[in-house]
C-alpha cells in the first residue's frame, strides 16, 4: 500500500530543525517514491522563512500561521493536526521533547498506529511495516510489525536517517492558515527557564573526564576527579548523577545538558544512552571504561577497557602521575 | 488531591547486562534483577510530596503478574496510601495503546485529579502517559520536572526540554503527566518498611473486572508486534584493551598523550 506521507517540520527563530532534512529521507526509506508534504505551524515574521526553506526539500508545504502557534504547544497542535491530516496518512515526527509531547496521544486520536524512536525501516510488506527500535537503553534492539492500514505515526531517532540534502524540490508552500482559527487549550504556555550555568563551562574544554553511574556514590567522585587534575581535564557526566545531585546540571553532557565538543573524552561508567551521545560532537577520541562489556557506549568508543571504573580509575591516575 | 501513579516492574538496567536468547524470541530474563522503573519511583515520590502538602491520596498502580506485587508494595513501603494490581492473560503482548486502554479503565473506577506515570521505561517508548490522556480525553504533559499545585482546578508545571531548559505550563486538572527523573530525591525504602505493608490487602482486577473487552487488548488487539530480539551492531566498535591492569593503562596512556589528552 501507498499513503500520503507528512512530516512535522520543527523551527526555531526563523529556521527550520535539522530534522526536516532527516524525515524527508525517512519517508523514502518507508515508500520510495513518496512525495512527503511538509506542515509548518507557527506565527511570526520568521514562518515564511521556514516555509520557503522546507520548500526547496519538500514538494508542497502547509502552512498554518497563527498567534496560537507561537509556542509549539503540543496540546494546541494536536488538535490542528488532527483537523487538517487525511485519514490513513503517514505522519513523521522528530523524536525530541516535542515528538514525545505530541505524538502518543494523536495517534490515538487519529486512530493510527504510533511507534516511537525509530532507528532504522526494514520494508513494507502489504500494510505491514516492519521498524527497528532500541530498548535497555540501547542493549538490545528489536524488529516490529506494524499494521499501517489506518494510518501511522512514528517518530523517529536523530541522526538515524542521512539528511536528505539536495535541496531540490522546488515545492509551494499552500496557506492553510484559515483552517487554524479558533485553537484552544487546557494547557498554556508560561516560559522557558534557560538551564542555569555552571561553575565551569564544559562546552569550551578539549579534555573531558566522564562520570557516570558506575562510581556508585557521591564519595567516590574525587577518584574522577584526581584523574582530571593528574590530565589537566575537567569533569563532566551524565545525566543519573545529576540527577542523583552529584554534581551541577552545568556539568551534564547530553542532549537534556550541554553540547560539548572535546578533542578527548572519558567515559567511566557511562553506558553510553543515546541521549548522551547527542550532546557529543565534533567526532572526539573517546575512551570508555564500564564493567558492563554489553554496555552500548563500547560500539561507539574508539578504545574500551571491561573494569570497575572504582578499581581501574585511581590506577590510571597512579601510572600516569608517575610517568610525568 | 487524589492521585494515581502508574508503575510498571522492568529489569534494572543499571543492574544487568541485557543478553538476547539465541533465537532472538527474547532477552535471557532468568538471573535478571527487577525493580520499580526509576522514573516510575521519581513519580511515586512527587505524589507522596503533593499530597504530604496539601491533602488527598496516592494510589499505585500497575499491570502484570503476580510478579508485580512487589513493586506495588515497595511503593507503598514508600507512603503510596492504597495499591491495585491488573493482572489479566488477556493482557500479555497489548502494545501501548492496549496497556493505555486497561489503565484507563482502572482510572474510570476511581475518582483521581492526578495520574502521573514515569517518563519511558525499559522499552524507552515514553508513549503510555500520552495515549492516556488522550483515551481519556484529559490535558497531558510530558517529561514533568517541576509540579506545584495552585488551586483545586489547575497546576503549575515544568517540563525539561532539550539543553536543560524548563518549559513553564499551566494546566488543567484532571490531566496526566509523565514524570522526568531528577524531579525529586526519592526516598529509601528499607527492608522495616517493606514488613510495614506486607499484609496490607492489594485489590486485584481482571479485565471483566475494569470491563476491558479482551479482544482490543493484549496481543489480539495489538496493532504494534514484537517480531524478535537481537544485539544492535552500530559501528566498528571500541578496540578493547587487554591484559593486567598496568599493562592497560600504560597502553591508555600512549594513547592519550597521541590524541592531546595530556597537558
Amino acid at each position: 500500500m501507498a499513503a500520503q506521507v507528512f512530516a512535522f517540520i520543527l523551527h526555531k527563530d526563523g529556521q527550520a530543525d535539522d530534522s526536516a532534512l532527516e524525515l524527508v529521507a525517512a519517508a523514502k526509506k518507508i515508500f520510495p517514491d513518496a512525495s512527503p508534504i511538509a506542515i509548518v505551524a507557527g506565527a511570526g515574521a520568521g514562518l515564511e522563512t521556514v516555509c520557503r526553506e522546507a520548500a526547496a526539500s519538500y514538494k508542497e508545504v502547509w502552512k498554518f500561521a497563527n498567534d496560537a502557534l507561537a509556542y509549539p504547544n503540543a496540546e494546541v497542535i494536536r488538535p490542528l493536526l488532527l483537523k487538517v491530516l487525511p485519514k490513513g496518512c503517514v505522519l513523521l515526527l522528530p523524536h525530541t521533547t516535542f515528538g514525545m509531547d505530541l505524538g502518543p496521544g494523536l495517534a490515538i486520536k487519529m486512530d493510527a498506529v504510533f511507534v516511537p524512536d525509530v532507528v532504522a525501516f526494514d520494508g513494507l510488506d502489504g500494510a505491514t511495516l516492519k521498524v527497528v527500535r532500541q530498548e535497555f537503553n540501547g542493549q538490545a534492539s528489536t524488529h516490529l510489525a506494524c499494521d499501517i492500514s489506518k494510518g501511522a505515526l512514528l517518530s523517529l531517532r536523530s541522526g538515524c536517517f542521512a539528511p536528505e540534502e539536495s535541496r531540490s524540490a522546488a515545492g509551494q508552500v499552500v496557506d492553510k492558515s484559515a483552517e487554524a482559527g479558533g485553537l484552544s487549550a487546557r494547557r498554556r504556555f508560561v516560559e522557558v527557564v534557560q538551564a542555569e550555568v555552571g561553575d565551569v563551562d564544559i562546552t569550551k574544554e578539549d579534555v573531558l573526564v566522564s562520570v557516570g553511574r558506575g562510581f556508585g556514590d557521591k564519595e567516590n567522585l574525587p577518584i574522577a576527579e584526581d584523574l582530571a587534575k593528574t590530565m589537566g581535564a575537567v569533569v563532566s557526566c551524565s545525566r543519573p548523577v545529576v540527577d542523583a545531585k552529584w554534581l551541577d546540571k552545568g556539568r551534564q553532557v547530553g542532549t537534556s545538558g550541554k553540547t560539548v565538543k572535546p578533542k578527548v573524552y572519558l567515559a567511566l561508567g557511562i553506558s553510553g544512552s543515546f541521549q548522551h551521545m547527542g550532546g557529543l560532537k565534533g567526532n572526539p577520541f573517546i575512551v570508555a571504561v564500564n564493567k558492563n562489556p554489553k554496555a552500548p557506549i563500547f560500539q561507539v568508543a574508539n578504545v574500551g577497557v571491561v573494569a570497575d571504573v572504582l578499581e581501574f580509575v585511581p590506577e590510571l591516575t597512579e601510572k600516569i602521575k608517575e610517568a610525568k | 488531591m487524589e492521585i494515581l501513579v502508574c508503575v510498571k516492574r522492568v529489569p534494572d538496567s543499571a543492574e544487568n547486562e541485557i543478553e538476547v536468547k539465541g533465537d532472538g524470541s527474547d532477552i535471557k530474563r532468568d538471573d535478571l534483577v527487577y525493580s520499580v522503573n526509576e522514573w516510575d519511583n521519581y513519580a511515586v515520590e512527587e505524589a507522596i510530596q503533593i499530597v504530604d502538602r496539601s491533602g488527598g491520596s496516592v494510589t499505585v498502580v500497575t499491570i502484570g503478574s503476580e510478579d508485580s506485587e512487589e513493586v506495588v508494595r515497595r511503593e507503598m513501603a514508600m507512603g503510596a496510601n492504597n495499591g491495585l494490581m491488573l493482572v489479566d492473560p488477556a493482557f500479555e503482548g497489548s502494545d501501548g495503546r492496549g496497556i493505555a486502554a486497561i489503565l484507563k479503565a482502572a482510572v474510570q473506577k476511581g475518582t483521581y485529579d492526578l495520574v502521573l506515570c514515569g517518563a519511558q521505561a525499559d522499552d524507552g517508548a515514553a508513549q503510555v502517559g500520552g495515549m492516556l490522556a488522550a483515551l481519556l480525553d484529559w490535558p497531558y504533559a510530558s517529561l514533568v520536572n517541576k509540579i506545584e499545585v495552585q488551586d483545586g482546578k489547575k497546576i503549575k508545571i515544568g517540563r525539561e526540554i532539550e539543553g536543560g531548559n524548563q518549559e513553564i505550563n499551566e494546566i488543567e486538572l484532571p490531566c496526566v503527566l509523565s514524570i522526568q527523573t531528577g524531579i525529586n530525591e526519592p526516598r529509601y525504602v528499607g527492608i522495616r518498611g517493606i514488613r510495614k505493608v506486607a499484609s496490607v490487602e492489594i485489590p486485584v482486577l481482571n479485565a471483566a473486572a475494569l470491563g476491558v473487552d479482551a479482544a482490543a487488548v493484549g496481543k489480539a488487539g495489538a496493532r504494534v508486534k514484537r517480531l524478535d530480539y537481537f544485539v544492535p551492531q552500530a559501528g566498528a566498535g571500541a578496540e578493547m584493551l587487554q591484559g593486567s591492569t598496568d599493562e592497560i593503562a600504560a597502553k591508555l596512556i600512549d594513547l592519550l598523550k597521541a590524541k592531546g589528552g595530556l597537558k
